[in-house]
């Protein structure tokens, strides 16, 4: 047994002004993925010693000759029985700097939709490449949905080092490889990070690698704990979708007509004058409330129930925004796709759409093409199939009232639902 | 700047989805144990839609082997809201021949919940049921959606969830249909009482150490009660304890402690290595053992 977990988690001190940091990992199968994040776990002391103790158990049980992190996370039991991971799994773990979430998904070919589903939720995403392999097709399609989702960092661990011997030379080559898709990508270089690891092993995850000397950047964990979450909060034009009207109806609050919702793109400032979207209606922020206390401003981010100077007619879907930065409104709008169901995406087909919580029907207008996930361009096509990426303009019942994702990405962003079957069947990154 | 609020990312994400249930179903209800996870859900609600009331009731499964100063908490906890209650009983469903009592040494009616909430959900057309569960307390939680859609017969088809997008959430279902809603999805058990330590709210007794009778079994601590199968080998004991999670008497293990406060607690818990899921006799029937009840309909 390895001796407990590093120095600096020191579990005695407070969570309370801890960041957040929200994780994607990319991997194909078998490049380590689950015993990473099971590394990162037990490196953190945040295995607790009965899931530990199961881990050994099943460990001896399967006759292996070292721990199987990877037992951590592999929930389900065709997961365990088959030795794959079959959908996205949210994993916590704290340093005392810092809280992660990190979506982990699985890297099979047919497995993309779960990819785009947990980046959409994460900041940063972590891309495995195993040593002995290098740069393959899958690691091309992870890091385009990196480049799609607008990730604001990417680290590429290349794994698996012990079994190349810690050989600087094969870690050179993987990262030149990749070197060549970041320079066909958005990203900037600052934005891309490479560790040569071995999560079997633990080096470089947490504990500075002895055996990787020629390795001069930081551990993975020291990587993780010091991008700053300003960094990852997009800032633009502040948006303010209505979720709910709150009408207590109560003695005390007899007139009280609050509107529900939260901050997108930037602050909200008592006093600011605004727009309701689509009536124009203009008014100013009377107040802001947070439960029972009013705040002067709320920052991104907040769950607030704000109130407006004037009586002004508002209800759910509707958007609130500052005069000074309006949205685009537009019933045709070109979106890049992609398919997150088996039901294929054709010419003519009708969707409800969900901007943000705003429902408007949807009718598919024409498709540009399927996107190549290996940055090699797009071909024609008629259809969308399940994990396909593509281009598609689509003509709605209603305008929607957005910005390009590029912008503000809970704006510029929403799904598809089929009629028939109400599932999610499309997620779309608005042009 | 002056007076600017800066959110918690949780507690934020959590009102959210809140204020989505009440705007996307017509019949939503939250599940209500009496456990410090729904109680963080109760005061969530009331978050979200301050000034107004919490605009759906709760529902209360009891087994009838609850602790009663759950009971009593919930209780006065309703009565200062001005919350609406509802209980239904397993006893009823055992009586109506729906479900059969468990025998022998792990007998509970832990499992048994199942068919008198699905019954309950029939009973009121319930559209959304919202419950505590959080991802980080057991594996096959951990791919648990926030809005969980249930067919007919209350089952979770693990396989095939729709896949959850930024933060829309997605609340069109069939009629028979329901959805299974978890606010705290993404809250740690440490997340939860500091929250709980933050916003100075009440919680049942039973979370402070407390002397009880006790009895030790395959390494856990029992209450030892009339509700708990116990032979005579098994020595009564008291015992300094408390109970970190709050669930049915029969499945609910304590814990040696001597944390009478929250910061206490709180501190109890940062500093732990066994999970809270650890001292849940249900967990240890199999590797497999929330994934098979969920699938069933299990909370």
């Amino acid at each position: 047994m390895e001796s407990a977990k590093s120095a600096r988690v020191n579990k005695s001190k407070m969570a309370e002004n801890r960041k957040l940091i929200k994780i994607a990992t990319a991997g194909s199968v078998d490049d380590g993925k689950s015993t990473l994040i099971g590394r990162l776990l037990y490196d953190t002391g945040s295995l607790t010693s009965d899931k530990l103790e199961a881990i050994e158990r099943n460990s001896k049980q399967r006759g292996y000759d070292y721990l199987d992190f990877s037992l951590a996370t592999d929930g389900l039991v065709a997961e365990r029985e088959q030795g794959i991971t079959i959908d996205v799994a949210h994993i916590y773990f704290n340093t005392d700097k810092t809280n992660f979430i990190v979506a982990d998904t699985p890297g099979h070919v047919e497995y993309t939709r779960n990819m785009v589903t947990g980046a959409s939720t994460s900041q940063v995403a972590i891309i495995l490449i195993d040593a002995r392999k290098g740069v393959i097709e899958q690691t091309y399609r992870h890091f385009f949905i990196s480049n799609l989702l607008r990730l604001s960092h990417v680290v590429v661990a290349v794994n698996k080092m012990d079994l190349v011997d810690y050989d600087e030379e094969v870690y050179l080559k993987i990262k030149s490889d990749f070197e060549e898709l970041v320079a066909k990508s958005d990203f900037s270089t600052d934005q891309i990070t490479f560790i040569p690891i071995s999560a079997l092993k633990g080096e470089n995850v947490s504990q500075k690698s002895d055996l990787m000397n020629w390795y001069i950047g930081n551990t993975l964990l020291d990587h993780l704990e010091v991008l700053e979450p300003a960094d990852l909060q997009e800032s633009s034009a502040a948006r303010f979708p209505v979720q709910f009207v709150i009408r207590p109806k109560t003695e005390a609050y007899h007139d009280f007509r609050g509107f529900a919702g939260k901050v997108y793109g930037g602050n909200l400032k008592k006093g600011d004058s605004i727009t309701v979207l689509p009536s124009l209606t203009t008014s100013k922020i009377k107040a802001i409330h947070f439960f029972e206390k009013e705040v002067e401003e709320a920052a991104i981010g907040s769950s607030i129930t704000i109130t407006l100077e004037d009586e002004v007619n508002v209800s759910r879907g509707d958007t609130i925004v500052k005069n000074s930065d309006l949205p685009k409104s537009e019933k045709l709008i070109s979106a890049t796709i992609c398919q997150v169901n088996a039901k294929p995406l054709k010419v003519g087909d009708k969707y409800t759409l969900q901007h943000g919580v705003n429902r408007v029907l949807a009718k598919v207008e024409s498709i540009q093409g399927r996107i190549h996930t290996d940055f090699s361009g797009e071909e024609a096509t008629d259809q969308l199939k399940l994990n396909d990426i593509g281009q598609v303009t689509f003509k709605l019942s209603k305008a929607i009232h957005f910005d390009s994702y590029k912008q503000n990405k809970s704006t510029g962003s929403f799904i598809l639902i089929d009629e028939g079957s109400y599932d999610t069947v499309s997620v779309g990154f608005i042009n | 700047m002056s007076n600017l609020f800066i959110p918690n990312p949780k507690e934020a994400e959590s009102i959210h989805i809140l204020r989505e249930v009440a705007a996307q179903f017509e019949k939503p209800v939250l599940l209500f144990s009496g456990g410090k996870d729904s109680i963080t859900l109760v005061r969530l609600a009331q978050k979200a839609f301050y000034p107004a009331r919490i605009p759906f009731p709760l529902l209360h499964i009891d087994t009838g082997h609850n602790f009663p100063e759950t009971i009593a908490f919930r209780d006065q906890l309703v009565e200062e809201l001005g919350l609406e209650l509802i209980v239904r009983n397993v006893q009823d469903s055992i009586d109506q021949g729906k479900v059969t009592e468990e025998r022998g040494r792990y007998a509970s009616r832990n499992t048994l919940q199942t068919t008198t909430l699905l019954d309950a959900i029939e009973e009121f057309k319930f559209d959304a049921c919202i419950g505590g569960a959080r991802r980080d307390e057991e594996k096959a939680r951990a791919k648990e959606r926030v809005f969980s859609v249930r067919d007919d017969f209350g089952q979770w088809d693990e396989k095939n969830q729709r896949p959850e997008l930024f933060d829309m959430l997605n609340g069109k279902i069939h009629q028979g249909q329901n959805v299974r809603v978890f606010p705290i999805s993404n809250w740690t058990e440490l997340d939860v009482w500091e929250y709980i330590k933050n916003e100075d709210m009440k919680i049942p007794s039973i979370y402070f150490a407390h002397k009880r009778e006790v009895f030790f079994r395959d390494g856990m601590v029992w209450t030892a009660n009339q509700h708990v199968y116990r032979d005579n080998s098994e020595e009564v004991v008291e015992r300094m304890v408390r109970f970190r999670t709050v669930g049915d008497m029969t499945c609910t293990a304590a814990v040696l402690s001597d944390a009478d406060t929250l910061e206490a607690v709180v501190d109890e818990i940062r500093l732990s290595t066994i999970s809270e899921r650890g001292a849940r006799i249900d967990d240890k029937r199999s590797e497999a053992a929330m994934e098979k009840r969920k699938k069933v309909g299990y909370f």
